[in-house]
């Protein structure tokens, strides 16, 4: 083939069409549907008295208003349990519209439909609803208190409590020659694409079947619970994700409650019935993540080397536990980083809270646990005078060590096993991008100014492509139009190139004769979804090990008619030839023509593959044995385990001496996903995640008060960055293959906001002179911080942590 | 996130405009750029059964420079006021001010009348009004009457406006001979409402700082105009006493705000904001009284490096 594609970093084809208005996301559907709306509860606890909707029916417009007891079946019963886990003692979900009990604010309560969303407004605000309060559980340290509880049959709000170890961390802490304890806190924060939920549901009535949109990363996942859920059979059901504005994870939870709500009130109305989540309704009732409280205690030597490392944690899952614990899991097991932790041991207890649910939101609990760890290693290097970026390289897997396994089970229920990576290589790179050893000279420089700055750095290791599978389908008409089908849904991530290279590559095609239709369940039927980074490692192999069936086919169908070799044979630009010998060829359109035997020609060109045209030879069937008709393949991917993509960040901070302001001067990143499909698209990922990072830095919290109600549920106070609050990031990578796929790639959607709560609290840290613990902070916390500093409540940090540092302290007593 | 339903009246004039709002009484709102109105009748924080929309309403849209004032009709948009070359000419802080009203997208539609009349302690325009000694010109069922910025504003989102009064105008005096002037104010993210935000003039005459005053964002729940001629006054300008007098003025600034904690930030850390952002800003104001020239719309545009004397490299915040 001419230029490979795979590896180049060309436009993204799909944004022509979006960028000029051209995208059809869910609210763009569906103009003459009906609308539904939401009551919601406005209580974090409550009982629920009495529902009066008599005014509301009233109004002219409304066509039904619909409560628990309105629901049957199994619509009325509770949304499921998607992951089970042994340790999960406790799940519990909530239901569709809540039966008796409300356990958050925004948890939906009664379902109107009205002519259009106006009108449903009106209606829900003429809805009157009796509480009896319960008492509130908000924050993990009321949900570990457990004197409320917001599940009466969940003693101590306790969901799930799990522990791994591995080795004999009581004796080897017993024996470490220093330990340290650090107490850690990270906030709530959540997804927030820009285009909330959204579904839109068409009844037809004669067929009896559905077919509904959703604004979704698994159309798959949501049809075969609204299947379930509805009594339908999977043949009567389809579900198609639309242009998707953004995901982040908290669209791969599901069913929604609306996902199963409106396709069965769009059946019941007979009538195409529409939901679309407005902001408010998104803080309140779609999910949060984050929200942790960790407890790190570490034994290390002299040189800093780790000999035990012992994790508790609780982390806050809500109000529901829908989504299993896979957040915690994450955090347990990647908390370790690159590291070899010595003796390991983590303990987590996952807490009911009032709240909003928990599930998954990019990262998905890497950065709580990079946070413990890394928090960790800068202590190590402050108590004993040592730079951090060599106490983290002393601590590195090295590349001879891989696999590395951890004897750990990761999040898809398989050992915690590194395939790749070249940690020491990763961290030279990074140390040479932000000029680390140079840092001393520029902090000086600084102060001369009267400027406080700070560098910080922050390491991870993200497991990424989990299974259990996902497939392709790839399609080559007579025009030679090349049709590529994966189940797997896309958000805006660029998969209409990505896979399109793939194929081009694989097939010898051009890539504009490519076209990727991505999560349409009539397309392709099984898949599982957008998260955990897995799309490019997942569907990438598959659309190459399906392209490459294709590929197979085609010179079969070619050798044949050429009366080649297939060995003899190659495809370029779209076109079989004979290597040496171009002029004997036919063009992958022929080939198409050739491979679907014809009764009825349709064109002139189809004319070849009818039964006179004496293409075929007489003697053997006109389709082969063992071959079906049409130039198309399938085949899926499952791994036995996932890949490791790992990355490594550094900051400097500057932080106003007066007003505590902070501001990132440089970001600097170096990132391995192995070899990079389109480097354009990595670094866009690793942009973007860059910028939910400092988001989570510095500006996103959830801030709820006592009685459960969130403070901030709008963009003018959830302060998620603007572009002119997000630094400008430099990045360099490293290309490390992994051995698990046949493309050597890993997984890069999630990896840029997993460090950056770690690397800004290790350069604000670096900048002040004292411990950073608790993140996000503002300029407001970072003050308090200092006055506290200043009145002797925070120690000093012994300020050890850099070369020229620790030449000036090595000739003074050590206190 | 829709309204609840409402009439929408379109007068002409303003004299149909203030007939329509004297018919519908305390039913009505006036609806201009409604950059605050939208979002709070979208979120149902208020259901007015009329909208009394007056962007079609012919006389208001006008930026009028007199030897005395710069007046700013009902309908001028802060895009309109920060683009207007006469109206900076005649009162710089007008531009130094209103680059910092939230976004340009918001300032595009928003009106400066509108901010004034919202009378949100958070907003930049009604300090500014203050710190100009301005007035607000209203027509009513009875007639036109004045008001003093001072006598304007009763409390946060209060105003003595009356039902049936429409805000035509907001009057921004120029200042006397010698007067610099600056603005400074302090974000989470860029165009969020300040933490904590002032305005500031000061005059010198023959070099020496004869007057000098504040006015404050989000630190007091109505305009308050601070005189700080008693701490800086006297001093001759960009010297060391005129620097030394800069903690007194800080100190004056601490004790005469009254800020709230909220999510975004504490009281304290508000209080020592103002005061840190007022004394960076005294010394800008010092230095346009004294050079005029620097005063150019470059280095007020947002983004624009910044002018922090303790820190020059430091932009966080905007001092203009």
């Amino acid at each position: 083939m001419s230029t490979r594609l795979f590896g180049t970093p060309i436009k993204r084809k799909e944004d022509p069409r979006l960028v000029t208005g051209g995208g059809r996301y869910l609210d763009d559907l569906g103009h003459d549907a009906l609308a539904a709306a939401f009551v919601r509860s406005p209580h974090a606890h409550a009982r629920v008295v009495d529902i009066d909707a008599d005014d509301a029916f009233e109004l002219d417009g409304v066509l039904g208003i619909y409560a628990h007891d309105d629901l049957p079946g199994k619509v009325g019963e509770p949304l499921p349990l998607l992951i089970p886990h042994p340790a999960l003692t406790h799940g519990r979900t909530g239901y569709a519209l809540a039966r008796e009990e409300v356990n958050h604010v925004g948890e939906p309560l009664v379902m109107v439909v009205a002519t259009d969303r106006y009108v449903a407004e009106d209606a829900c605000q003429r809805i009157r609803v009796r509480y009896e309060p319960l008492p509130v559980v908000v924050g993990i340290e009321s949900a570990r208190d457990g004197a409320a509880v917001v599940h009466p049959d969940v003693p101590g709000n306790v969901a799930a409590h799990l522990t791994q170890v591995v080795g004999d961390v009581d004796a080897a802490l017993a024996t470490a020659p220093h330990t340290l304890t650090l107490e850690l806190d990270i906030e709530r924060s959540a997804s927030t694409p820009l285009e909330g939920r959204g579904v839109y549901a068409q009844w037809d009535d004669e067929r009896d079947e559905l077919r509904m949109y959703s604004s979704t990363q698994t159309s798959t996942g949501v049809r075969a619970a609204v299947a379930a859920k509805l009594d339908l059979p999977l043949a009567k059901v389809e579900c198609i994700a639309p242009d998707v504005g953004g995901g982040f994870g908290v669209k791969i939870m599901h069913p929604w409650p609306e996902e199963v709500l409106v396709p069965w009130a769009a059946r019941l109305l007979r009538q195409p019935v529409k939901w679309v989540e407005d902001r408010r309704e998104h803080f309140v009732s779609a999910a949060h993540e984050r929200g942790q409280l960790h407890t790190v205690t570490v034994g290390f030597d002299d040189d800093g080397h780790l000999l035990a490392l012992d994790v508790k944690f609780w982390h806050d899952n809500g109000a529901y536990t829908p989504y299993g614990i896979i957040v915690p899991i994450i955090t347990a097991t990647q908390l370790l980083g690159p590291y070899k932790p010595g003796a390991y041991r983590v303990e987590f207890w996952s807490l009911y809270t009032n709240t909003v649910l928990v599930t998954p939101y990019r990262g998905a609990g890497r950065p709580q646990g990079c946070f413990a760890m890394e928090r960790t290693m800068d202590a190590i290097a402050d108590r004993l005078g040592l730079d951090r970026a060599q106490v983290r390289a002393r601590n590195f897997i090295l590349p001879s060590e891989m696999p590395y396994d951890h004897g750990l089970l990761f999040q898809d229920g398989r050992p915690l096993k590194y395939d790749s990576g070249d940690f020491p290589a990763t961290l030279n790179k990074l140390k040479a991008l932000v000029g680390w050893d140079d840092f001393a000279t520029e902090r000086a420089a600084a102060v001369a100014q009267g400027r406080k700055v700070g560098l910080g750095i922050g390491c991870y290791v993200e497991g990424t492509g989990v299974g259990p599978y996902e497939g392709s389908h790839v399609q080559v008409e007579t025009s030679g139009r090349v049709n590529v089908s994966i189940g797997l849904t896309s958000q805006g991530q660029g998969h209409e190139t990505v896979f399109a290279q793939i194929v081009a590559d694989e097939l010898g095609v051009r890539m504009e004769d490519v076209f990727v239709t991505t999560g349409d369940t009539r397309k392709m039927g099984y898949a599982v979804g957008t998260f955990a980074s897995r799309a490019a490692v997942m569907s990438g192999s598959a659309v190459a090990l399906a392209a490459r069936r294709v590929r197979a086919k085609a010179l079969r169908i070619a050798a044949d008619a050429l009366e080649v070799s297939p060995d003899d044979l190659e495809i370029v630009e779209g076109t079989v030839q004979v290597k040496g010998a171009p002029a004997t060829s036919m063009t992958l359109g022929t080939v198409s023509v050739l491979s679907n035997p014809l009764r009825y020609a349709f064109d002139e060109a189809t004319q070849a593959a009818t039964q006179f045209a004496g293409t075929f030879d007489p003697q053997k069937p006109p389709v082969a044995e063992g071959e079906e008709p049409g130039l198309e393949g399938k085949d899926f991917y499952s791994p036995t385990q996932a890949t490791f993509a790992n990355g490594m960040h550094a900051a400097i901070v500057e932080t106003d001496p007066v007003t505590a302001e902070i501001r990132i001067l440089r970001y600097c990143v170096v990132h391995d996903c192995g070899p990079m499909i389109n480097p354009m698209i990595v670094e866009g990922q690793v942009h973007g995640g860059v910028a939910q990072g400092v988001g989570g830095a510095l500006y996103e919290r959830m801030v709820y008060d006592d009685s459960g109600q969130l403070l901030n549920a709008s963009f003018m106070d959830f302060l998620m960055p603007y572009a002119s609050e997000v630094p400008t990031i430099e990045t360099d990578h490293l290309e490390t293959p992994s051995p698990l796929n046949p493309l050597g790639i890993k997984g890069a959607g999630e990896a840029g906001c997993i460090p950056v709560s770690a690397v800004i609290a290790s350069a604000i840290e670096d900048a002040e002179g004292f411990p950073i613990t608790r993140m996000p902070i503002s300029p407001a916390d970072l003050w308090a911080l200092r006055r506290r500093y200043a009145a002797g409540e925070i120690r000093p940090l012994r300020r050890a942590s850099h070369p020229s540092e620790s030449a000036a302290r090595a000739e003074e007593p050590t206190p | 996130m829709k309204p609840a339903p409402f009439v929408h009246h379109a007068p002409r004039t303003v004299e149909e405009a203030v007939a329509v709002l004297a018919e519908v009484g305390h039913d009505g709102k006036v609806l201009a750029g409604g950059q605050s109105l939208i979002p709070i009748l979208n979120m149902r924080l208020a259901s007015p059964g009329h909208l009394v929309d007056v962007n079609h309403v012919s006389g208001l849209g006008d930026i009028t420079i007199t030897p005395e004032a710069v007046r700013v009709g009902a309908l001028v948009r802060h895009s309109g006021l920060e683009r207007s070359e006469a109206a900076h000419a005649a009162l710089p802080l007008l531009r130094q001010a209103v680059v910092n009203v939230a976004h340009p997208a918001i300032r595009n539609r928003g009106t400066t009348v509108g901010s004034i009349v919202h009378a949100d302690a958070a907003g930049e325009m009604p300090a500014v009004l203050a710190l100009c000694d301005g007035t607000v010109e209203v027509v009513g069922a009875n007639g036109i009457r004045e008001i003093g910025w001072h006598d304007f504003f009763l409390g946060a989102l209060e105003t003595v406006l009356r039902p049936d009064e429409l805000a035509v105008a907001a009057r921004f005096n120029r200042m006397p001979p010698g007067t610099g002037t600056a603005f400074a104010e302090s974000a989470r993210r860029s165009g969020d409402y300040a933490l904590a935000g002032v305005a500031v003039a000061l005059t010198v005459t023959d070099g020496v700082v004869s007057a000098a005053w504040a006015s404050f964002v989000s630190v007091t729940d109505v305009p308050s105009v601070l005189d700080l001629t008693p701490v800086v006054g006297g001093h001759e300008a960009r010297s060391g006493s005129f620097d030394n007098a800069l903690d007194r003025a800080a100190e004056a600034v601490r004790e005469h705000v009254a800020p709230e904690t909220d999510i975004h930030a504490s009281a304290d850390y508000r209080r020592m904001l103002v005061a840190e952002l007022t004394r960076r800003a005294l010394p800008l104001a010092a230095l346009h009284a004294t050079s005029p020239a620097n005063d150019s719309f470059e280095v007020e545009r947002r983004g624009a490096p910044t002018r922090s004397l303790t820190n020059p490299s430091f932009d966080h915040h905007r001092v203009v």
